[in-house]
């Protein structure tokens, strides 16, 4: 690990106009950021420890929303009484991520940043447009069953890992936060993540020093919420395919996939295709999909989760 | 991205920041306050085996994959590998050294010996400290991967136990044994 300073936040606007400075970076659970400095695939000069300040609290809001504090543990967030009641789909992605002990620490705003899990940009002698802009990408000629079908570019096929972001894209969440000049903005979280294009390092819109503070859920929408993941072990395991749906009794509804893409991958679209079966909504999804030669059966194994998931709500 | 307008640390800050930076901390590790004055990137698991001397918690991976490091902060059960020491200030550690003594073990304990929970024992520091916190998730209704409905409370099960110590890997294979233990551990309360 490279050497840094260290310091604690005082206030959300004085931690982001420090960390507006080149070299800094906001430190909150850190399973992931320590993880990768580490590897010095991160190697910030000076760390922003967020964790004492005021954003560990679950609130509701006018309009029969809730707003999640950008330091509420997922553990805190999966076991909250009205996140269960009225956002199941939240507590279920996230008890279906990492391990018991990852999120007693990691928190819902690092969670919205975690790093992409790809083999080539966690090994430095691999060259990755992500880790080192312009090197090349070792993936897409490589073993690539894990990575991206949809979403992707020439520069970069990796995905993004999250489950609880899958859950918040199907329920319209929304990413507030506060830059270093004090002012406010809330990102809908369909916007908040970039899709690779020739720049795969930049992973989100965030500015430099901009720090989430909270992420808001409009008033639930009812529904059969279910949050099923494919993966090669039972537990502990990131998604080959993940799907994060609300269904409603008459067949409508939304559906959030992970696994497949550099972004939880929603097409609102192809959810008018619903009541005409898993098929139809999955050939909408994942029109324009570039599987790789090992990755293709992602797009049967998204329709059939989906055909499992729309069975399941019928039920 | 505006990269390159973006202020700079200054001369003296990147001087010290290529540096190590040492800084003081002080938590409470197994009921005795400690102070300790660290490398910056000491992560809690090297402040506790070399610098506390506290060896019983053990590295294994050392990137948050196999559980061997795993010991109890504020009441949770964290991977002492992925957090900093110094981010734990005035916090409260628990380790397997303060669980129980050999003349007088922590239940969790006592049953991993009487079930044989181990085979070369080095995963099990890590999974008696789970174990321990494991249980208490469960009491406090933290929900499971393999929890049947979110509206009701979950129950002391094998197939909960089992799930929520996939965090915990061991090598020799004892988890037929472990679940044992914590069976018993759990007593009138498992189903």
């Amino acid at each position: 690990m490279r050497p840094f300073t260290y310091e604690r936040a005082t206030s959300a606007r004085d931690a982001a106009a420090k960390a507006a400075r080149t070299g800094a970076k906001f430190i909150a659970g850190g399973t992931n950021l320590l993880d990768l400095m580490k590897l010095e695939i991160e190697a910030p000069a000076h760390l922003i420890d967020v964790n004492g300040l005021d954003f560990d609290k679950i609130e509701d809001i006018p309009g029969g929303g809730i707003r999640i504090g950008a330091l509420v543990t997922n553990t805190a967030l999966a076991s909250h009484p009205r996140i269960r009641r009225d956002y199941g789909l939240i507590s279920r992605a996230i008890v279906a991520g990492a391990s018991g002990q990852i999120r007693n620490k990691a928190t819902t705003a690092g969670n919205l940043l975690q790093r992409t899990r790809c083999p080539y940009f966690y090994d430095p002698n691999m060259p990755c447009n992500k880790r080192r802009p312009g090197s090349g990408c070792a993936a897409i000629g490589g073993f690539n069953r894990q990575l991206g079908v949809i979403g992707t570019s020439e520069a970069c096929i990796a995905t993004f890992p999250s489950d609880m972001a899958v859950a918040m894209r199907a329920l319209d969440a929304s990413i507030e936060t506060i830059k270093p000049d004090g002012s406010t903005r809330a990102i809908p979280i369909r916007d908040f993540h970039r899709l690779p294009g020739d720049t795969p390092h930049i992973e989100n819109v965030l500015e430099r020093g901009e720090l989430i503070t909270s992420v808001a859920l409009p008033k639930p929408i009812g529904g059969t919420h279910i949050y099923h993941k494919v993966r090669d072990r039972a537990s502990y395991a990131f998604a080959l395919v993940s799907i994060a749906a609300v269904i409603q009794k008459d067949g409508t509804g939304r559906v959030a996939v992970g696994g497949i893409a550099p972004k939880p991958w929603r097409v609102e679209a192809a959810e008018a295709e619903m009541p005409r079966g898993a098929k139809a909504v999955a050939a909408m999804l994942l029109d324009g999909a570039r599987p790789t030669q090992h990755n293709q059966f992602k797009l049967t194994l998204v329709e059939r989760t989906l055909g499992a998931v729309m069975a399941e709500a019928r039920a | 991205m505006a990269v390159s307008t973006a202020p700079q640390l200054d001369a003296a800050e990147l001087a010290t920041a290529s540096r190590p930076s040492e800084m003081p901390v002080s938590f409470e590790v197994n009921g005795k306050q400690r102070q300790l004055e660290l490398d910056t990137r000491t992560t809690l698991l090297d402040a506790l085996r070399d610098h506390l001397h506290l060896t019983g918690t053990k590295k294994g991976c050392d990137h948050g994959q196999c559980g061997a490091c795993t010991v109890i902060v504020d009441g949770k059960r964290i991977y002492s590998c992925l957090t900093l020491a110094v981010m734990h200030e005035g916090g409260r550690v628990t380790t397997i050294e303060g669980l129980g003594t050999p003349d007088k073990l922590h239940p969790m304990q006592a049953a991993f010996v009487k079930h044989d929970g181990y085979q070369c024992g080095y995963c099990t520091p890590g999974q008696i400290c789970s174990a321990v916190a494991m249980l208490d998730e469960i009491r406090a209704g933290v929900p499971s991967h393999v929890t049947p409905s979110l509206d009701q409370v979950p129950r002391i099960t094998n197939m909960e136990m089992r799930e929520r110590m996939s965090g915990n890997i061991c090598r020799c294979g004892a988890y037929s044994n472990i679940l044992e233990a914590m069976t018993e551990v759990a007593g009138g309360e498992s189903a």
